[in-house]
């Protein structure tokens, strides 16, 4: 048993960490029939591992979750799904490697559109191959985040891309524009591909591998235009109706999305104008440093140390070029992304708020109708085991999304510092060594007027 | 800056009212004197003793400035800024100083005072006044005369005026200098009473002379190009400055923004909280290290500032000489021309067209009586014409000679001052580099701790 256990560890993410989902799988685990508390540990491994293929690691989480599109099924066990406590993300043994590039261009009669080129390196079984290469568009993009959206109403989705800007931008297609997209849609693939749950779902996984005319048809299927719009309606009807109690620590978290909604999304204007105004400053400077050359062809005493200074102010000219850019390579992206995310978190307070309605609607109908109890009981049933579903995976979503959140501001914020430092030490390293020319030539010159 | 400026009513003496350079100064040996004493920044009158018994030296200060009110000449009411000029003199054993002098005076003093100097010293670069109003201003300083930034720099400009004015050899001699100091009542008139105004030159005589003149010492013509590239230099670079300062002001003071909300975030976090307080808390500090750095560096402006204007004060110097030499060719034209006349008249060849020759030529012969009183007119002429030219030829050398003096000696203080400048600016920048670094470094700390 435990040799069956122990073996196919290789992917281990989503593995529960009351069984050790920290550690390294295929490591040394304690001998069956050692000290009581490994054996109680074994023991939840091995329940676990006997429900499910053990193989298929991730089909685990199906039976949490509506995993596959195919089928949309409803959690059997609540019992598994309380044990499943927190996802854990494995950097070390990640399998699925995407990227994002080379856009082009391409024009028909009714539109022009841009597509990119994705790559995805992987050595998961389930794929056919180990190497796939495809090519997408926006819309393509936006119908994987919705299907994703539809399979896991309370899971936090990483964020696209504004489909266009409103502000500023004039051609759609413009370099900058393209650039920008594209690095965000390289993150948001690598996001879900590095999230725990969304990282095996169906749909990602045809949208990775499958050819033009299979995506178009694979996205045919699945719930059509008019059950969507009847999804649509029902969701608003029921939060018209205002939610009645939303628990405890989803209040919380609701204050805490408003308030970090709010900041976000000043901390992105912040950034955005300092780059603005880098820029200009930039601009300005350009022209500064020539004027001291132009001086000093009429000099003839000044004319080196005037050189000198223009010198030096070039140099910072290009410190502070190389400032600017590592704030649009880092720290812009990275904190729009969380601005996307903040309205994102939004929707899924409303996704999970709507679940509740509906289960609170059925239970008002219960008490007030009193005909077809036994259909209601039922119905209510199945819908409170969907609402502590979406809960517990909501709460611990929420837990990794904020642990992510956390990190990547930090490593942001800290990177654009080190920036700053550096672009500063190095306009100090030119100063000072004009500097020391100077006084060093004064320090002649005064020896030769003696002499 | 000290100077020494001995007992004031002998040492000025010897430079009077009609001080060098003046049109009609027949004083040209003193002149000589008066250049060649100032060098040697000993006694002017040629008295060696005095220089060991220059114990006392002077300091001078424009401590303060205070708003007035008054009525000005069309008796309305203006408001005004006064200026508060200190003189001490220095004991030399025991470095101890003695208020001697104070009083105030307004913006249009200095100018009045400076003006007159022009006129009397026209070989010497004047040193030039701060400037009347606020130019390359930045959004932050403000364009408002009253402003007490303003005023302020314009308090250290005057001070500076002085000081220069005082450290030259010759300008600080001036008996009109030495008063503005000391007389406070009444000293508008005195200046006026010199008539300087009136010595004054015209305008218009000197464009026409810049553009008639046929041989000016090839010197200040290249001089007279200097000044103009200096000038537009200058003004170029100030003016781009003042965008540069403008715009690194922008990239400061947006920061300051991240400081409230990193602090308004910091209350929903738990493990980040503190890290981003403090981290905001330095974004403050930084923003608002900008001020200081700017002030700075506006002082720097205003040392170029001093040469943007010297620049007009050296054309000033050239201009004069242009009239001088104009006037030479003039006189010496005149003079050729009625040698030319004379010669014809004892000849009796015409050669040159006269309306004495034409009418002659229409209406009859003169008598040879008329003929030898005319020679003999011409002849008078001729003889003050050479003396004229002879001594417009000498002052016209006198003063290239002391005009090129002052010039190589404003030169080195250029070089000087300016070199000085600019590695002050280093120095600043500097400054700046190292409170960045500083400030970066803790907030990365504190970002690092998140």
């Amino acid at each position: 048993m435990e040799g069956e256990c122990r073996a196919p560890q290789a992917r281990s993410s989503g593995l529960p960490a009351g069984g050790g989902g920290g550690e390294s799988p295929g490591g040394d685990a304690p001998l069956p029939g050692s000290s009581g508390s490994s054996a109680l540990l074994q023991a939840e491994v091995l329940d676990l591992d006997e429900d499910e293929d053990d193989l298929e690691v991730f089909s685990k989480d199906a039976s949490l979750m509506d995993m596959n599109s195919f089928s949309p099924v409803m959690p059997t066990s609540p019992l598994s799904m309380i044990n499943q406590v927190k996802f854990e993300d494995e950097p070390d043994l990640k399998d699925l490697f995407i990227t994002v590039d080379e856009p082009e261009s391409h024009v028909t009669t009714i539109e022009t559109f841009i597509t990119y080129r994705i790559i995805t390196k992987t050595s998961r079984g389930e794929f056919d191959s180990s190497e796939f290469e495809v090519r997408r568009r926006y819309q393509d993009f936006l119908w994987l985040k919705e299907r994703l959206e539809e399979a896991h109403p309370t899971l936090i989705i990483p964020p696209l891309p504004e489909k266009f800007i409103v502000k500023g931008m004039v051609e759609r297609f413009n370099d900058d524009f393209i650039e920008t997209r594209r690095k965000a849609l390289h993150k948001f693939l690598n996001r879900i591909a590095d999230h725990p749950t969304l990282t095996f779902n169906e749909d990602f996984k045809v949208f990775l591998t499958a050819q033009a005319w299979e995506l178009s048809s694979h996205k045919k299927q699945g719930p059509g235009l008019l059950s969507r719009m009847g999804q649509t309606v029902r969701a608003v009807a029921l939060s018209m109706r205002g939610v009645k109690s939303r628990p405890e620590e989803f209040m919380e978290m609701n204050n805490f999305i408003e308030i970090f909604s709010q900041k976000i999304n000043l901390i992105d204007k912040i950034s955005q104008r300092i780059y603005k105004e880098e820029r200009e400053y930039f601009d300005e400077m350009k022209e500064y440093g020539p004027i001291h050359i132009l001086w000093s062809a009429s000099e003839e005493d000044l004319a080196d140390t005037l050189k000198g200074v223009a010198s030096c102010i070039d140099r910072c000219c290009k410190a502070t070029e190389k400032r600017m850019s590592g704030l649009s390579e880092a720290l812009l992206p990275v904190v729009h992304e969380y601005v996307l995310y903040s309205e994102m978190l939004m929707g899924v307070m409303k996704r999970r708020d709507q679940i509740q309605a509906e289960l609170d609607s059925k239970v008002e109908a219960l008490t007030s109708k009193k005909a077809d109890t036994d259909l209601l009981t039922e119905e209510i049933g199945k819908l409170e085991d969907k609402v502590e579903c979406a809960n517990n995976a909501l709460k611990a979503d929420w837990e990794r999304w904020k642990q992510n959140m956390q990190n990547d501001i930090k490593s942001a914020f800290t990177d654009m510092a080190e920036e700053n430092i550096h672009s500063y030490e190095q306009c100090l390293a030119t100063w000072e060594s004009f500097l020391t020319s100077q006084t060093d030539l004064h320090l002649e010159e005064a020896s030769e007027d003696k002499s | 800056m000290e100077q020494a400026l001995p007992d004031p009513e002998r040492r000025l003496q010897p430079a009077p009212l009609e001080p060098l350079g003046h049109p009609d100064a027949g004083l040209e040996s003193a002149v000589g004197e008066e250049a060649e004493g100032a060098r040697d920044e000993g006694p002017g009158d040629g008295s060696m003793m005095e220089n060991n018994f220059w114990l006392k030296k002077i300091e001078i200060s424009v401590s303060e400035a205070e708003k007035r009110t008054g009525r000005n000449a069309m008796n309305m009411q203006e408001t005004y800024t006064a200026y508060l000029i200190e003189t001490r003199s220095v004991e030399h054993i025991d470095g101890q100083s003695v208020l001697t002098d104070s009083l105030w005076r307004r913006y249009s003093e200095f100018e009045l005072l400076r003006n007159y100097l022009l006129v009397y010293y026209p070989h010497i670069v004047v040193p030039p006044l701060p400037e009347k109003r606020a130019e390359f201003v930045w959004h932050k300083l403000s364009a408002d005369n009253m402003d007490p930034d303003f005023v302020e720099r314009r308090r250290i400009g005057l001070e500076n005026f002085l000081l220069r004015v005082a450290s030259h050899p010759i300008l600080c001699r001036d008996k009109i200098f030495y008063l503005f100091l000391t007389q406070e009542g009444n000293w508008k008139e005195t200046v006026n009473e010199t008539g300087f105004q009136l010595k004054a030159d015209s305008r218009l005589k000197a464009l026409n002379a810049t553009f008639r003149v046929k041989n000016p010492d090839k010197r200040f013509t290249e001089l007279k190009h200097y000044s103009d590239e200096l000038q537009s230099v200058i003004s170029h670079l100030l003016r781009v400055r003042a965008r540069v300062a403008d715009r690194l002001y922008g990239v400061y003071k947006v920061h300051g923004n991240y400081g409230r909300v990193f602090s308004e975030w910091s209350a929903i976090e738990k493990e980040m909280g503190d890290g981003l307080q403090s981290a905001g808390h330095h974004m403050d500090v930084y923003a608002s290290s900008i001020d200081d750095i700017l002030e700075d560096e506006e002082h720097y402006a205003d040392q170029l500032k001093e040469y943007l204007f010297y620049a007009e004060a050296l054309r000033a110097v050239c201009r004069k000489h242009e009239l001088m030499q104009y006037d030479l060719e003039m006189a010496a034209q005149d003079l050729a021309s009625k040698k030319q006349q004379c010669e014809e008249l004892a000849t009796g060849t015409v050669r040159t067209f006269s309306l004495k020759g034409m009418t002659t030529k229409l209406f009859g012969q003169e008598t040879p009586e008329q003929r030898e009183a005319r020679i003999k007119v011409l002849e008078e002429q001729i003889n003050e014409g050479e003396q004229q030219l002879k001594s417009k030829n000498q002052e016209g050398r006198e003063f290239v000679k002391n005009a090129w003096a002052d010039i190589e000696r404003f030169k080195e203080q250029k070089n000087h001052d300016l070199k000085e400048a600019l590695i002050s600016y280093a120095v600043m920048q500097i400054s700046m580099c190292k409170k960045g670094i500083q400030v970066w470094t803790n907030a990365k700390e504190c970002f690092s701790k998140m």
